[in-house]
Order: structure tokens, then sequence, then C-alpha cells
């Protein structure tokens, strides 16, 4: 048993920062209500820290509220993606000397997400924050469709090419769009040979691990991955796809 | 006062390669229209509203032309001829007239001449009429105060529900708490649509949709607010993708003040083909001249997929041509807002200073212009608090360089689309910084061989090459090798190749000659 509550400036004292907006005008009422609302949530000692009109209609509020919630830190579980992980060269190595050919990736944004940025960081060569992307590495062959791309193209293509990995990307989830996009992908391929034989990577700045694991996915990858993570993940769940041994 | 230590020389050297660069493809732009330019004829000529299928009208005449391949006359001309004969619905007047036998052969001179002075009248008629809505907004903002104070950029916020009256709710919210102007996100999808849906709308992702009866919604939302708070709240919507001149007319007649417009973005970021874009870029800038809409063109993109650092000079390059190609379609610089923005990896050192140099460069580059500058995206990854220290920098810089317009960061970029309490913390943020540095730049002087200068100098430098290269090798060589945004396309790639179109020898499109100056 190892309880666990939030850490204000003490141990155990309980002590959440909340952040939210109001539909009313700023005022005696408005920070009346934001302090019972915050009181509803389950905090107790609520302080409304700062109430600033946002405009004539709104207001926007900093409260703290104690909470006398906790949670065995024991009995927590969350799946992690878990591998030993390779510099550019050591991993480059790893694969001429294991597989003897390259890993073949495809990627793309679907649907009408017109976001580059999230597979753009992951493909190009210049990768995302002194990284170098899948299209630098000479052990990959790394095929970026960019964004907008339907479903059914994106598993032409891996087809295609007999990809060993489909790397998916959604930036704009409004009203859940992304788990419409990614249903409608999953449903194509579970109609191909490539279903089960290719690994399917998510990523994306809301997209964990865990949601990616629920919606069909081999892993999920979320704010601040950076090539190297991708890339060491693919060959690894490809080592043992293919039944090689642990190294 | 911003600096900068280029040799002029260097700099009149760019400009001319840009406008060399500009004149290679600006003969073949003068050779087409687009079904984009023709159905904007239309629009002007009152086609508007949707057939039976929920098609716009002026697809529906501009689709059945080019199936009949007279396109390259100008639907104007064939809009003439069809209505000639007396009825009001364009499809079915121009269905009519196809389905004559020898509808297609020419009429008397006579005949021909009457036609056309009668469109040339009409077209007169209703470009006095866009006019004349210009000047009414002009003199309406010149009675309002314009920005913070005399000097400070224009603050910029995005708003993005997906739903208009929602989106209004918000700008008028933001306008309240200090924002100068307001862009209206559209739905993701919308720049590969070959047509501008109708109505107000209410859904989309990412933004809803860019249409007249939106842009009519907001502008009257915001005027309403701007006369409340006795300060001009200015209205930014996209001319990008398929549709270019189109929202260019559109926002022309609800009387935007600005629209994203670029000579290359589409090309690059949306798989666009290279010359629908080249052709649509130049009647809509034509179009934007004619209304005093401001453009921000889109180099700030250059450096989200390519690292900041390494490809800053391409955003100069870029910006070189896009001034040339502008001119071109007789932009005022005052009305040019060149993008850039504030994006070096946080993680290095110097970066403010190497941030500076940039912004300095730019900024005196082109002395008339209201260079718009962008915050941070591609570092940010969720740290809200972070973020919003990350901005203020930006903000800092802005200020200091004396920018023209400053899109304000959002602490949850990467998140999701901006909460009202982002843009409120972002807009006290910078007007706070705006404040404390409002003498800053006109104090401080930068050592001739510091680190500005040398890094200003090193990238004109490579801005030079580069314009040099693709002066040499032509436009289209140059962006199929990836020479901006990393990103390589080829002439016959890309989205909507199939709407260019040669025009005939006796092409007509009255709209045209107008926003060119040619009717008598």
């Amino acid at each position: 048993m190892n309880l666990i509550r939030p850490y204000g400036d003490r141990r155990d004292d309980g002590l959440v920062q909340l952040a939210f907006t109001l539909p009313v005008p700023a005022g005696a009422k408005a920070k009346e209500a934001a302090s019972q609302l915050v009181k509803k949530m389950g905090f107790k000692s609520v302080l409304v820290a700062s109430m600033e009109p946002a405009g004539e209609r709104f207001s926007v509020f900093v409260c703290y509220g104690r909470g006398d919630f906790a949670l065995d830190f024991d009995r927590v579980e969350a799946p992690e993606v878990k591998h030993p992980k390779h510099g550019f060269d050591a991993l480059n190595a790893r694969i001429a000397e294991r597989l003897g050919r390259p890993i073949v990736v495809v990627g793309a944004c679907i649907g009408s997400d017109a976001h580059t940025t999230g597979i753009d960081a992951i493909f190009n060569m210049k990768g995302y924050a002194g990284d170098y992307g899948l299209e630098r590495y000479p052990w990959f062959r790394a095929v970026n469709l960019g964004a907008q791309v339907e479903p059914a193209v994106l598993v032409a293509k891996a087809k295609e090419l007999n990809a060993d990995a489909i790397l998916v990307s959604q930036i704009v989830t409004q009203r859940d769009i992304h788990k419409e996009n990614v249903r409608a992908l999953i449903e194509i391929l579970k109609g191909e040979d490539l279903w089960g034989k290719a690994i399917l990577v998510f990523g994306g700045p809301r997209i964990d691990h865990k949601q990616a694991l629920d919606l069909g996915f081999d892993a999920g990858f979320g704010p601040g991955t950076r090539p190297s993570d991708v890339a060491n993940y693919v060959y690894y769940r490809l080592c043992e796809k293919l039944g090689l041994p642990e190294e | 006062m911003a600096q900068l230590f280029v040799d002029p020389a260097k700099v009149g050297r760019a400009r001319d390669l840009a406008g060399r660069i500009a004149d290679q493809v600006q003969a073949r732009i003068d050779r087409h229209t687009t079904v984009s330019i023709e159905r904007t004829a239309l629009r002007l000529f009152g086609v508007a509203g949707t057939g039976s299928t929920g098609a716009p009208v002026a697809n529906l005449v501009v689709d059945r032309l080019q199936q009949a391949n007279v396109l390259g006359k100008g639907a104007v001309y064939w809009l003439g001829r069809a209505l000639k004969d007396g009825g009001s619905d364009p499809v079915k007047a121009v269905e009519r007239l196809l389905g004559q036998p020898g509808a297609l052969s020419p009429l008397s001179m006579a005949e021909e001449r009457a036609l056309r002075d009668q469109m040339r009248r009409e077209a007169r008629a209703a470009a006095g009429e866009l006019k004349r809505r210009v000047r009414e907004r002009n003199a309406f903002k010149a009675g309002l105060q314009v920005g913070a104070f005399e000097g400070a950029p224009l603050r910029y916020v995005i708003v993005a529900t997906g739903n208009i009256f929602d989106d209004i709710d918000q700008a008028r919210a933001a306008a309240e708490q200090g924002a100068d102007v307001v862009a209206v996100i559209r739905s993701t999808a919308q720049s590969l649509l070959d047509y501008v849906p109708q109505g107000a709308t209410t859904e989309g992702f990412g933004g809803t949709f860019a249409t007249q009866e939106n842009f009519r919604l907001m502008r009257e939302a915001l005027d309403e607010t701007s006369r409340r708070l006795g300060r001009y709240v200015h209205l930014t919507n996209y001319s990008s993708g398929l549709c270019m001149p189109e929202i260019a007319y559109m926002g022309a007649a609800e009387r935007l003040d600005m629209l994203l417009n670029d000579a290359m973005y589409g090309i690059l970021f949306r798989d666009i083909n290279l010359w629908r874009t080249l052709c649509d870029q130049y009647f809509s800038r034509r179009i934007c001249a004619y209304a005093d809409i401001t453009i921000n063109t889109g180099e700030d993109n250059y450096i989200t997929t390519a690292d900041a650092d390494e490809a800053a000079h391409t955003v100069v390059a870029s910006q070189l041509i896009n001034e040339a190609f502008a001119h071109r379609a007789g932009m005022k610089d005052e009305r040019i807002g060149f993008g850039h923005s504030f994006e070096i990896d946080p993680d290095r050192e110097d970066t403010l200073l190497r941030e500076l140099a940039l912004a300095m460069m730019v900024r005196e580059l082109h002395p008339k212009s209201p260079v718009k500058y962008m915050p941070p995206t591609k570092h940010k990854n969720g740290d809200i608090f972070f973020a919003h220290v990350y901005d203020a920098m930006a903000d800092l810089v802005a200020i200091t360089t004396g920018q023209g317009i400053q899109l304000l960061g959002m602490m949850t970029e990467a998140l999701h689309t901006p909460f009202l309490q982002d843009r409120h913390a972002a807009l006290k943020s910078a007007s706070y910084v705006y404040r404390a540095a409002r003498h800053l730049g006109s104090d401080l002087t930068f050592k001739p061989e510091g680190i500005v200068a040398r890094r200003q100098r090193e990238v004109f430098d490579r801005a030079l090459a580069l314009l040099e290269e693709t002066a040499r090798d032509g436009m289209v060589a140059a962006i199929g090798r990836a020479r901006f945004g990393d990103v390589a396309r080829t002439e016959t790639g890309g989205k909507g190749l199939s709407g260019v179109v040669q025009r005939a020898d006796d092409y007509f499109n009255p709209f045209l000659e107008i926003l060119e100056g040619r009717e008598d």
C-alpha cells in the first residue's frame, strides 16, 4: 500500500490548482459561483485566487482546492512501450545485422486533417529536436504520404510496399474525429493480409499508448516523441513479430 | 528601430532576381485562366446561390462550359450570350445556348461588340458597388482607434470553434480584451474543396467553413463591437487552397480586412497544382489590391516543417518572391503582410538574439509593409506554463522590432483549439509586454560585428544564393528540388490542374480588365 495525494507545499496536503472560464460577467456573484463549483468537484478549503473579466460576458478564474482523495500507487496499471533504446548508428547496425534488409514504414495524417507537423517530425530527414527522422536512416525505407490521406490510400500504399509498419498521425481531435478516422482504417485493414502482420503505430498530441491499444494499434506515441523512439519501437516489435530471439 | 546589417547592393541584387523569377512565370499566368477565376467573374455578375443538387450555380455554369470546351473564351462572354435571349436562370440559359446548333460560332462583329460593351457596363457597375463598400469600411475605420498605440503590433488572435455563432461570441470577447484582428479558422478540409460552401455553417473540424454568409455575420458582429469599443477590430480569413479568387471576392464584398494569401503555400503545403496556384494567386491578389485587403503570406510555415535556424534564408528569399508576385498583381507594399515566425528550438543558446536578427531583417527589408509575426508552435508540447513564457519572448521580439501584426501564441498550442481563457492570458501578457517595452527598440543599438549583425549577413547571403539558383533554373525547378519548406512538387502534380485552362485569343473577362486598370 502506497497512498498518494497531490503535493502542494507539503506531503499529503492535497492541494490542486484549477483554471477555468465561466460564461458570466465578473463580480461577487461570479466569484461565489466559481467557489461553489470547485466545492462541487469535491474540493475543500477552496480559494478563488483570481477572477479576471474576459470580455463583458465571461470571467476567467484561477482557484485552489484541497482534495482529500488518495490513490494506492502500487495498484495503478499503465501499459508502456518497453524496450532498450539505441542511437542512430547502433540501431542501423542492428537492423543490418539481424534483419539484413531495411524496415519498410509508411505513414500519413489521415482523413480531412491537414496538419503534417506530427508525421513530418517523425519522417523528415531533419527530424525533431535534433533527433534524425526516419528518412535519414539508411536501414529504414520511410514513405511519408503527408496529410489529408484517405485511409484506403494509406492501406493501398502499405500493401504495394509490403510495409512492416504503418504510422498514423492525427492532430485534430475535435469531437473525436480522429477515432472515426482510425476506426475506418482498422476496418479496411481487417480485410487485408497486412492485418496482424504490419505493426500499427498511432501518434499525435492527444494520443497515448493506452488509447492506441484500445483502438486496435500496437502502440501509441504522444507529444514530445522523437523519431528515434518510433524507430527503436518498430525494430523491437518487428523482431518480436518475426520470432527473432531476444538479444 | 530595427537595424539591418546587410549590404544594400546585395538587397538590390536580391530584389532584381526575385523580379526575374516572377517574370518568368507571369507570362504563363497571363495566358491562362482557371475554373475558380471564371467562377469569381460570374459571381461579380450576381451568379450566386446553389442549384438543385446543392452545388453552387457558378460551379454548374463553369463546369458545363468546360465540358463544352469553350471556357477559354471566358465564362462572362458565354453568360452574356446565354442571357441575351432573355431568361434569368444562368444554368438553364447556358444549357439552352450550348444545345443550339451553331451556338458556338462567332456573332457578327457588331453584335459581338455590343455584347462585350454591355457586359463591361455591368461589370463596371458591380465593381463600383464593391468599391463603395470598401470605401465605407475605410471611412468607418478612419473614425476609430487602430491598435493599442502607435507602433504597437496589431494583436491577432484566432477563433476556431467550428460553429460560426460560437465563433462570434468568442471573437467579441477577444475584441473586448484587446484583440485587434480576429481570424476565423476554416474547417481542415476546405482548402481542397473546388467550390465555396453556402450559408451560415455550424460544423467543421478545427474551424468552420469560409462562406460569404459567415463573413457577413462575423463582420456585422465586429462592426458593432468596434463601434462600442471605439477601436477597429479587423477580420481575417483564408484565400488559399483551390478557391483563392472566390474567397478574395467574397472577402472584398463583405469588407474583410485581411486574407491569408501566398504565391507558393498551396503548392508546397496543400499539394495544389503549381500552375493552378500561380494563376489563382494572381487574380485573387488583383482583387485584394482593388479592395484594400492586406494579404498575409505564409513563410512562417517553412520553419515549422524545416529547422527554423537552418531554413531562415528560405523565409527571406520566399518573401522577396512573394513581394515580386504581389507587385505584379498591383499590390502596394502597405498591403503586403509578410509572414515569419519566432520558432527556433528553445533548448539552444542565444535564440533571442537570433530571433531578433531575423525579425529586424524582415522588418527592414520591407519597411512599408505590415510584417506579420507568428508565434512558436513546433516546440510546444503541452507544458502550458513554459509555453506562456515562451510566447512572452515572442511578444518582446515583436514590439522591439516593430512588427505590424502579431499572431499571439496560445499556451495550449498542440493541445486543443484555443479556449477563451487562453486568449485572455495571451492578450493580457502581450499588452503588458508592449507597454513595458514600448521604446526598447528605439533605444537599442546592436554592435556592427555582433551576433545579430553576423547572423543577418549569413542568412541574407544564403537567401541570395537561393535566389540566384532559382532565377537561373526557374521557380518550377527550385520547387522540384524542395528548396522551399523542404517539400518537392512537380508542375503536373497536385490537385486542381484540370481547372487550369488556356485563354483563347479573344478571352473576355471584364472584371479582370477593371482590376488590371485596362478598361476604357
